[in-house]
Order: structure tokens, then C-alpha cells, then sequence
């Protein structure tokens, strides 16, 4: 009920403009606590017990919890801890938290959202008695800590009045700031820091590790002035911001140097190439993913990255004295490799995350600081508090930054879960899962509602609704072992001379209905992630390998492209699509494919429409080629995993044969003519799927790489690219035209999806596969973008209906840049994920083997060993060899005599190097040619390395 | 930076407003002498002035009409009506447009015909621009009419709603005007039902239409409830003095 409608004017100063806002108070805003006499009508019901239960010696009554600002900020993982219960959140508290940190803001609302956890959200600046309204002269900041005391002055009255218990419960103030602490107590309001709470607790002592090393205000800056200050100070936030205006400062985010962690890049929307960061003072306490504002040096004083690749980071020296030491200054000679260089100025968004990885071992476990050092070798060390040491040793764990001090050489942080032991398979999983933000808890119980019943049948309802082709020999064609098949074919002959070939993709959407809970889910994992050893489903089993998979012998549903084509020079007359019902002849594997059509004594339906098929994709495959577009390599391999012990006991590099090229060339025409249909029906909010081309400097290195060898590469254009790439062939070297073509596809852009109404007509190009406009429509099953695309192609003929959303261009690009994320994480924890199963795979093996130099570095040389796949360092110590001579224009390293040009083949061998509990990695040491001192061939007898 | 969150899991709105709850609304009725009608209207921080003028004799011959009035009807903003002070001819295309619908919405509700061969003037100010401009604008020129004592069906009173995270808003200021969702202002004769004035900005779904446009008309009972007791008690106050 609302009585009274009192409204104070609050005026916000822009520029000029003087905004007048109304702000209307209320009488009718609950307390929150149940069987409070005096509130009525609470939204969602009340959430605070009337008589809490307390745990603590400090304060003996029942109370209530009330956290300020920075206690949320920083002492997340204490209030999620689900021990911690009835908990007042205020408005005041959530609004700073959100416009702070919206990371942080999601989680507190989660907390909330989970009515177990008894939190409640008190909109104090729309309560008519706890409003405080903001004095001359006050600062925005007192206000609102003023803003905070008010609502446990109003709470402990009105408890006191409202609530028969006795005694009444009352209200917490949680506050690390003294100031404020000191105002609460003036006020008779009861007040502690978290850490004198949580100490006082009888119970739940773990929360003590989960705590946040946050010294009290600036006290620990002021009393230690002799101890080292490492880093110059942060610019203020406003003073970054006039920079920006000027052009003094620019925005980007920071990214932390794979190779080297002195090295860091920027990079910012405005510059075609990364600004550099050399040394930890330029760095400035920036974090991988941060975003930061860096100020340029003078031209003159820009140069390149120093080439040297940091071997190991995990080796137990004590940094605190070699940490300071500069890198070399970047010699560079050659003016095409200067970057843009200068240094961090000021933090404008922090992205810390709880990072994955392990604790530094030391002599003395038992002590209580550690250091944690991060899976990700872009994040820095991390200095923690714990009294876990000896439990964790040998454990993986996850650890959040908390801060990050000028008086610090590294940033400390809190212990925030154990995941398990090192090496442990699922631990290792479960690490690469949670560093790659994918989601892979299992379906809950509310997905798998929404789930049809089993046994499922097509009614003839349904049937009659389609077009029946359960009649045609349909096949699939997919990799061995694949259970979740979304796509099939067909081809045959009409009266009229021409041919029909149709693809027929799982009707998907027929079962994920908008809105749905399964909906949300599928939609939030985005794609379907393949491990070396599992799969991350998208959607539930039943669907993703049963009702949706096109498996043979079963009555599916599906969605069909239908094309009519002239056979001899596959000539589209004609494209139709219908919701089809089919049933498949045959599940064949890539190689069973090609044994058909090669089997000249076959001459059944299946077989001759592999064959009619098969050409047809010969004439599409080279007009797709004439119009430019790319066959770009990458070296693909698949472990054979035992299946009892899930060890991998072959890798197999991924071998690709006719058919491959068969299934591809109709996939992309049916992408193609979808996207097309899509784009008419909707040209606003079609999502499509485009592939930028590189800037021309991403090229350089490739260009130079092929130079060294005399073929002049043309990049001006896909066509031409594609072009030269074919051209450049040694006769000797088989693999050299690989290898180019791996370095051209790392040149590449990523491509990206996104909705038609976001960006014009002439950027939707795909440069990859030489495209005007393309899509994603033919696996459903693993990825959300086709489900989306369906549902477009769907309403597009008639056979479905929109809902809101569909239709909505902003939610359809932020649906994208989601699912451009998603699709990114998913592929590098794919990678991780081989690397990881590499790993295991030579844990008890010594293989040596071919190589070929992929990438020459100052101290390093990077190998690709085409027989595995796999990709790793050399490195040459420069002490203990004569001279290492670098020479970046014809990037070549000179080692004792010896020289190592791009492209040169030489003969490693491979084998895990295990230094201790902690650390193992896989190294490969150079067999082949042999290089007099090298620390590589005594390794040969060692199998040790020493880098430095 | 975060989306702006312009409803709270609390369901209160920015400035503190529930979903379905209008702006305070008062009005000062017959404050300008010379008309016929007036009315000064303010929902929230949107302050508009009406005046009515007539029936009296056509100007122009051509617009003279043997069966019923003929209405012209001017809609203005005044140069400071918003933060940014910006020139405004009333010859504007936006304005002239706003003109003919208002136009169109009170020649549905006026009964004209008790007024052949004369003519009805409306002149509609935004004196301050605080978001519904238009809804506000329609409620102010019913109670103009109503004071110039001109025969209606019923009074005409408009809303304007958007969407929010699936829930409708209704008697939208500046910030929320301005905001993602897609707005739609609806005038209705509030004891028939029936739709005089409807204008949808941006895109709206067909599957929201219904529940947007109802919780429009829930809006427009309520504020007919408002501008009922309001002229009542104008009614009283006159009558006393
Ligand atoms: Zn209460």
C-alpha cells in the first residue's frame, strides 16, 4: 500500500544538462523478517528467520547481518559460503557492487535468489523512514556509508517494535573501515569487521581461509614506508577519464604474455596492432583480462617484443631478487616488427576471476603463507593465507586475487576451494573445465523435465504436418564412434533429367521449445565441448544421441534443405525447406563411405547416391575454390582411449579422405542457402555467421616465413592467397606447404557470429570459405547459434511461430557475442584438453622423431611434430653456449655454429620431464643436428633439462 | 558497464515506482480566464497545459462542415520543456504529426455533430518533458474540454507502457521512455473500452500486444479515477465560491 507519496528532486550535473529526476518513497517496503507485526505484502515472502540462530561469542543475541560495500566486493566467497546465513543486502550496497563490479553483483544476487541462504535485499533508498537524503558538502561515498547505518538504526527499531520474540534480533553492521566503524558505534550500532566476527564464531571454522587479506583502510601503506614500493601509483579513475578525452590515455585490455611474463599486450579497438608492455613497473599490477589505460611512449622509444620465451615458470627461485631485473631491451633492426610501446597508467576494471592451479611447495608446509602459482600462465603468482599448506601440496586448487598492493611484489589472495589431486584425470578435467568457463555441471533436474517422454514415438499428427520421406535412401556419413549424428543425405535422380539432393538435419527445435528451462540451459552452454575422452553435452543425452541423432533404422524428425540441381555442372534450379520425417538406411563412417563408392561391384541405392553426391561436391568444392576460397591446415590429431582405463594408447593424426570433402561441400551449401532464406525473411535479426579478413600486417610473419624459402606470397586478396599458398611447393619437402598453411591459418581472424541488423550487408562477408553470407544450420544438436537459426528458417516458411525475443536485434547480437565466447572457450579447452592427454600419453614413453622449426625466437626455437601434432620449445641457454646469434630479418637462430631456419627438419626427441611432485611437463630435446655443449643432447642420458 | 536496471528483483522501479503504480497526477483546472477551457496537468516532473477554445464560428469558410464541428487542434513544446534547450517552431514535423492524431483522438470522442458548421480549437503545451509527453498531453486536453463544457462520449485518458524483463510498465518518465523496451501509448474511453489513440514505438512482439495493451487500459481506469475525483472536486469548489 502506498499512503504517503512524498518525492525529493535529485539533480545529476552532466555537461550542461541538468537532469531532474523524481524519487519516490515508500511506506510499503518490508523488513524482510517473517512474522513481522508492522510490514505486510512481501513480494516473495519474507526470507530473515525471526529469531536467527547465532554461532558467535562477540554477540550472543539473535542478529541479523548487514555487509557494506567493500565487505561484498571483497569478502565474496565468505558470504557465499552456505554456512552463512540471514543476511541483509541494501539497495545502497547492491547498486555500488553492480556499478563496481557486475561479476560480483551477479554472484550476490544468486545468493539471493536461493532461498536456503536467507538473504534479504532491503530497498532502503525507496523507504520513506530509512531514506537518507545526501548533504552539501558530503561526499558521495559518506553518504552512503551514512545511507548503511541508517538502515540498522531503522532495523533495530523496528525489529524491536514489530517482532514478539525476545529479545528482539538486531542488526550487524559488518565493516572493515574504522571511520565508518567508529560513526556505527557513535550511533549505538553494533559493528565488527569480518575478520573479529568470523574468529568469534563457534562454528564453521573454515571460513577463516575463505577470508580476504584486505588490511585494515590504509593503515599497512602508512606504517611500513621502508618497505620496497614496487609500482607507481594507479591514476585516479576521473583523471583517466579526462586522459581518454584527450587522447592522452587509451582503453584496452590487458593481455599477459603467453611466452614472457615481463611482457604484456594491450589491445585497443582504435590501433591495428597490440600495444606493447615491457617490464613489471610498465605493467603496473595489470591482470590478463583487465581493463586497463596505457599511455604511449615517444616513437622513437617503441620497439618490439624481446623473442625470449620464459622456459619456466615454475621453478622454485626466489624472485623477489631476480624479478626486478629488465628484460633486454627489444634490439630490434628491422622497423615492420616495432610495436607500439608504453606503459599502464591506471586499472579501469579489474576481472579478476578464482583462478585454478597450485601452491609453490616450500621447505616448511606448515607455515601459513604461501604462494599459489596459477594454471594459466598469463596470471601472476598468487600470495595466499592458509592453514591447509601440507593438505594442499599436490592438490589442485582455486584461489581468488583479492588486491593488489604498490608494496607487493605479487598480488595476495584467499584460498577459495581443494579440487583435487595433481594428475588426477577428472581433477585435470574438471581444471581445464572451470579455467575455460565451461559450464558442466549435470542437467538439472528442471531441464530434464522439459525432456519428451519415453518411449517416444511420431504420432501421426506429427507425421501428417511434414512431408514423409521415411521412403528415400537416405545415409549419414560421420567420423567413427559418433553417436550424435544431426546430418544426412540424399540424392536421386528425376524424370525431368536433373537430380535432388537433400540435407536433412535433426529437427532439434521440435523438442527445445523457447522459454523452456532446457532452452535457458542449452542456450547458456552454447555448443556442445569435445574432450579428448568425453563430450560436454549441450543438450541432454536423450536428445543429443537418441531422438536427435539421425541414426539409421530409426524414425526421425527432421529439418530438410531440398535442392533441385542440374547434374552435370550442379547448378541449383531450385531450393526448398520443409520439415521432413525421414528414417536412415545407413550410418556410415567416413572410410565406409569411400570403401562404397570405390567398391566398383556395389550397385545398391545407398551406394549410387554416395557416388552421384560425390560429384556433385567435386564441381561445388571447385567453384568454391575459384571464387577464393581457403584450404587451410591445421594439424588435427584424435587419441584411441582405452576403454577401461580412459588412458589414451594411440594418437592418431585425423586423416581426411574424399568423403570428409563430400559431407563439408553440402553442409556449406545448405549454410549458404539457409543463410540466405534467413537474411529475406528477417534482414534485422537474422543470426549469421561472417569471418573478417586479417589486416594485412597479420601477415607479415607468414610473408617473411615463405620469403626465406623464395616463394612470394600474394595476400591482397583470398583468391590470391589461396593461390600463391598452391604455388609455393618444394619438391624435397613435402610438409612445407602444410606448414605454410598452418601459419597462414594462425594469421587468420576468428569468425564470429552476429545479427544482421548490427552491421551492413558488406561486412556479413566470409573470407574463409569466399561467402557473401553465411550461417551455422546443420548441427543443431551441438551448437545453440543452429537451434536459433532453425527457429528463424522455421517461422520463415510457416511452420512455426516467433516469440519476443527472436525477433529482438539486441538480444539476438548479445545472444552472439555470448556464443562467439562460448565457442572460443570451447576450443581452447579442446586444446588443453589434447595437450593434456598428450601429456599422459608419453608419461611412460620416449619417442623420437621427426620436427620441423615452426618459429624462431631469441632463446627458443618452436617445433611442430607432424607424426603427433604437438608443438613445443627448444630452448639454448645463453650461458652456457658460446653465442646465440638471432637474426630477425631472415628469422633465423644461430646456436654454436649451428643454424636453425624456419621450416628446417630436425629429429627430437619427446618425453615428460618430472621435476617434482607439483610439476611434469612434456619437453623435447634436440637428437638431431647435433649441437656441441647443448644441454640438449646431454639430456639424451639425463632426461633433464636445466634452462637457467 | 551494466545494463541500466530499470525494474529491481524487488520490483521497484528506478525512481522507486512499482510496475503497474502512475506518477502523482494533479491538475489545476480553468486557471486561464480567457479560454473557454484550461487545464495545467502534471504527471510526475511532465507538465502540460491545455486550453480550449470554442465551439465557435469557422475562420474559414473551408472549414465550415454542415453535419458537425470542425476540430484543429495545435501541439507544442516550449523551448525549455526539456534538458537541452533547443529551438522548436511549431511548424516541427514530429509536433505537426502529434497534432493530427490528437486531432483524430478527440473527433472520436467529441460529439460533434451538436456543433455544425463551427469550430473547436485545442492548443496543447509541453511545458516540461518528462517522459509520456503525448498520454499526458491527451489527459490534459479531456480536462480542458471538459471544463470548456463541450460534450464528450467520455472522457479520453492514455497511458503509455513498456516492457521490462516480460513485465509491463506503465506511465513512463524520461529515463524509461528512453529505455530498451518498445513503447506503446494507448487513450481509451475508459467505460467502453474502446481505443481512441494507439501508437507503438520500435517493435513489439504480437505475444506481448495483449498484455502490454491491458495493462494499458488498467493504466487509463486509473487515471480516469484520478481525473474523475479531480473535477468533482473542482465542481464542488466552484459551486461553493
Ligand atoms: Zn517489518
Amino acid at each position: 500500500m502506498l499512503t504517503s507519496k512524498t518525492f525529493v528532486k535529485k539533480t545529476k550535473k552532466g555537461n550542461v544538462l541538468k537532469v531532474v529526476r523524481e524519487h519516490y518513497l515508500r511506506d510499503d517496503v518490508h523488513c524482510g523478517v517473517r512474522d513481522c507485526s508492522l510490514c505486510k505484502d512481501c513480494p516473495d515472502g519474507p526470507s530473515l528467520d525471526p529469531s536467527p540462530l547465532t554461532h558467535s561469542t562477540l554477540c550472543q543475541y539473535p542478529h541479523f547481518l548487514l555487509p557494506d560495500t567493500n565487505i561484498c566486493l571483497h569478502q565474496i566467497d565468505f558470504l557465499e559460503d552456505p554456512s552463512v546465513h540471514n543476511v541483509i543486502l541494501t539497495q545502497v550496497v547492491l547498486q555500488e557492487v553492480r556499478n563496481i563490479n557486475p561479476g560480483i553483483h551477479r554472484r550476490l544476487r544468486d545468493i539471493v535468489s536461493n532461498k536456503a541462504r536467507k538473504f534479504y535485499v532491503f530497498s532502503n533508498e525507496h523507504h520513506k523512514e530509512a531514506y537518507v537524503e545526501r548533504r552539501e558538502n558530503e561526499g558521495a561515498n559518506d553518504r552512503n556509508d551514512r545511507a548503511i547505518r541508517a538502515c540498522c538504526q531503522w532495523y533495530n527499531i523496528h525489529l524491536a517494535k514489530g517482532l514478539e520474540t525476545t529479545p528482539p534480533p538486531r542488526v550487524i553492521l559488518l565493516t572493515n573501515d574504522r571511520e565508518n566503524k567508529r560513526r556505527a558505534s557513535a550511533a549505538g550500532i553494533e559493528s565488527y569487521t569480518v575478520l573479529e566476527y568470523v574468529q568469534s564464531l563457534t562454528v564453521s571454522s573454515h571460513l577463516l581461509d575463505r577470508l580476504a587479506t584486505i588490511a585494515d583502510g590504509e593503515d599497512s601503506d602508512k606504517s611500513s614506508t621502508r618497505k620496497k614500493v614496487y609500482f607507481p601509483e594507479h591514476l585516479a579513475l576521473s583523471v583517466i577519464q579526462r586522459g581518454l578525452k584527450t587522447g592522452k590515455y587509451l582503453q584496452g585490455a590487458f593481455r599477459g604474455s603467453r611466452e614472457n611474463y615481463l611482457e604484456g599486450f594491450v589491445s585497443i579497438p582504435s590501433l591495428e596492432k597490440w600495444v606493447l608492455v615491457q617490464g613489471l613497473e610498465n605493467m603496473n599490477r595489470a591482470v590478463h583480462d583487465d581493463v586497463v589505460a596505457v599511455e604511449l611512449f615517444p616513437e622513437s622509444s617503441w620497439t618490439s617484443p624481446c623473442g625470449i620465451i620464459e622456459a619456466d615458470l615454475t621453478s622454485n627461485k626466489e624472485e623477489e631478487e631476480t624479478d626486478t631485473a629488465q628484460l633486454p631491451a627489444g634490439k630490434t633492426s628491422d622497423p615492420s616488427l616495432v610495436q607500439p610501446t608504453g606503459k599502464v597508467v591506471g586499472i579501469i576494471k579489474r576481472n579478476w576471476r578464482p583462478y585454478c592451479g597450485t601452491l609453490l611447495p616450500l621447505q616448511d608446509m606448515k607455515g601459513f603463507r604461501h604462494t599459489f602459482v596459477p594454471a594459466e600462465r598469463r596470471i601472476p603468482r598468487i600470495r595466499i593465507e592458509t592453514r591447509q599448506g601440507p593438505n594442499l601440496l599436490g592438490k589442485r586448487i582455486m584461489v581468488s586475487i583479492d588486491a593488489w598492493s604498490r608494496l607487493a611484489r605479487f598480488p595476495s589472495g584467499h584460498f577459495v576451494k581443494e579440487l583435487g589431486p595433481i594428475g588426477d584425470r577428472e581433477t585435470e578435467n574438471e581444471v581445464l573445465l572451470l579455467e575455460h568457463d565451461v559450464p558442466h555441471l549435470p542437467f538439472s533436474p528442471a531441464v530434464l523435465k522439459d525432456l519428451p517422454q519415453t518411449p517416444w514415438v511420431i504420432t501421426d499428427e506429427e507425421i501428417s504436418k511434414r512431408l514423409d520421406l521415411r521412403h528415400l535412401s537416405i545415409c549419414s556419413v560421420d567420423p567413427p564412434g559418433c553417436t550424435d549424428i544431426d546430418d544426412a543425405l540424399h540424392y536421386r535422380e528425376l524424370d525431368n533429367g536433373n537430380v535432388e539432393v537433400g540435407v536433412h538435419i535433426a529437427d532439434v527445435s521440435h523438442f527445445i521449445r523457447p522459454k523452456t528451462a532446457l532452452d535457458e540451459e542449452a542456450s547458456n552452454r552454447g555448443t556442445t565441448v569435445y574432450l579428448a575422452e568425453k563430450r560436454i553435452d549441450m543438450v541432454p543425452e536423450l536428445l543429443s544421441s537418441n531422438l536427435c541423432s539421425l541414426r539409421s533404422g530409426e524414425e526421425r524428425l527432421a529439418f530438410s534443405v531440398l535442392w533441385e540441381m542440374s547434374p552435370d555442372d550442379a547448378h541449383i534450379v531450385s531450393t526448398r525447406f520443409v520439415k521432413t520425417v525421414i528414417e536412415s538406411k545407413e550410418s556410415l563412417t567416413y572410410a565406409e563411405a569411400q570403401m562404397k563408392i570405390d567398391d566398383k561391384s556395389l550397385r545398391d541405392d545407398v551406394t549410387t547416391s554416395l557416388r552421384g553426391l560425390n560429384s556433385l561436391a567435386k564441381i561445388l568444392k571447385g567453384r568454391r575454390l575459384e571464387a577464393g576460397a581457403l584450404t587451410l591446415a591445421s594439424p588435427e590429431i584424435r587419441f584411441e582411449i582405452d576403454s577401461e582405463t580412459h588412458d589414451p594408447i594411440d594418437l592418431i593424426n585425423k586423416e581426411l579422405k574424399e568423403t570428409n570433402s563430400l559431407v563439408e561441400e553440402f553442409m556449406l551449401l545448405a549454410n549458404v542457402s539457409v543463410a540466405e532464406a534467413i537474411y529475406e525473411a528477417f534482414p534485422d535479426c537474422a543470426l549469421l555467421r561472417r569471418h573478417p579478413p586479417p589486416p594485412t600486417s597479420n601477415y607479415d610473419i607468414l610473408l617473411k616465413a615463405a620469403k626465406g624459402k623464395g616463394f612470394d606470397l600474394i595476400v591482397d586478396s583470398a583468391k590470391s592467397l589461396a593461390d600463391s599458398l598452391e604455388m609455393a611447393r618444394i619438391p624435397d619437402n613435402e610438409y612445407f606447404n602444410t606448414l605454410l598453411r598452418i601459419m597462414a591459418t594462425r594469421c587468420m581472424m576468428q569468425a564470429v557470429y552476429f545479427c544482421s541488423g548490427s552491421i551492413t550487408y558488406k561486412e556479413y562477408h566470409h573470407y574463409g570459405l569466399a561467402a557473401p553470407i553465411y550461417t551455422h544450420f546443420t548441427s543443431p544438436i551441438r551448437r545453440y547459434s543452429d537451434i536459433i537459426v532453425h527457429r528463424l528458417l522455421a517461422v520463415s516458411i510457416d511452420s512455426d511461430v516467433t516469440y519476443p525475443l527472436l525477433l529482438d536485434k539486441h538480444h539476438t547480437q548479445q545472444l552472439s557475442n555470448h556464443l562467439n565466447h562460448r565457442h572460443k572457450m570451447a576450443q581452447y579447452a579442446q586444446r588443453s584438453s589434447v595437450s593434456l592427454h598428450t601429456h599422459l600419453f608419453f608419461k611412460e614413453k620416449d619417442k623420437v622423431e621427426d620436427g620441423f622449426v615452426l618459429l624462431v625466437r631469441r632463446n627458443a626455437i618452436q617445433v611442430i611434430i607432424p607424426a603427433y601434432g604437438i608443438e613445443g620449445s627448444i630452448f639454448f641457454d645463453e650461458h652456457g653456449q658460446s653465442a646465440l646469434q638471432y637474426d630477425e630479418s631472415l628469422l633465423s637462430l644461430t646456436v654454436s655454429g649451428t643454424k636453425f631456419c624456419l621450416f628446417d627438419k630436425v629429429v627430437v626427441r619427446i618425453a615428460v620431464e618430472k621435476k617434482d611432485l607439483q610439476t611434469s611437463k612434456l619437453a623435447l630435446c634436440l637428437v638431431s643436428p647435433v649441437i656441441s655443449g647443448s644441454n640438449g643432447v646431454e639430456s639424451l642420458k639425463a632426461k633433464k633439462k636445466k634452462h637457467k | 558497464m551494466a545494463d541500466f536496471e530499470y525494474l529491481s528483483p524487488e520490483g521497484l522501479r528506478s525512481d522507486g515506482r512499482r510496475p503497474q503504480e502512475l506518477r502523482v497526477l494533479s491538475c489545476n483546472i480553468s486557471h486561464c480566464l480567457q479560454a473557454d477551457g484550461s487545464a495545467y496537468l502534471q504527471q510526475g516532473n511532465t507538465r502540460v497545459i491545455a486550453t480550449v477554445y470554442g465551439p465557435h464560428d469557422v475562420s474559414r469558410r473551408s472549414e465550415a462542415q454542415h453535419d458537425k464541428a470542425f476540430i484543429n487542434c495545435q501541439f507544442s513544446m516550449a523551448t525549455f520543456s526539456t534538458s537541452e534547450r533547443k529551438k522548436r517552431p511549431t511548424g516541427d514535423k514530429s509536433c505537426l504529426e502529434t497534432s493530427l492524431a490528437l486531432k483524430k483522438t478527440f473527433e472520436a470522442a467529441i460529439l460533434t455533430d451538436t456543433y455544425p458548421h463551427s469550430k473547436i480549437d485545442i492548443f496543447v503545451q509541453i511545458l516540461q518533458s518528462d517522459g509520456s509527453d503525448k498520454a499526458v498531453s491527451i489527459n490534459a486536453i479531456t480536462m480542458a474540454l471538459i471544463d470548456a463544457g463541450i460534450p464528450m462520449k467520455d472522457y479520453v485518458c492514455a497511458t503509455s507502457v513498456t516492457l521490462i524483463n516480460d513485465t509491463p510498465i506503465v506511465d513512463l518518465n524520461y529515463f524509461e521512455e528512453r529505455g530498451p523496451g518498445p513503447e506503446l501509448i494507448v487513450g481509451t474511453l475508459p467505460k467502453s473500452g474502446k481505443i481512441v489513440f494507439l501508437q507503438v514505438n520500435s517493435r513489439l512482439h504480437i505475444d506481448n500486444m495483449e498484455k502490454v495493451l491491458k495493462e494499458g487500459m488498467n493504466g487509463n481506469q486509473r487515471v480516469h479515477t484520478i481525473l474523475d475525483t479531480l473535477i468533482k472536486k473542482h465542481l464542488e469548489k466552484s459551486i461553493l465560491t
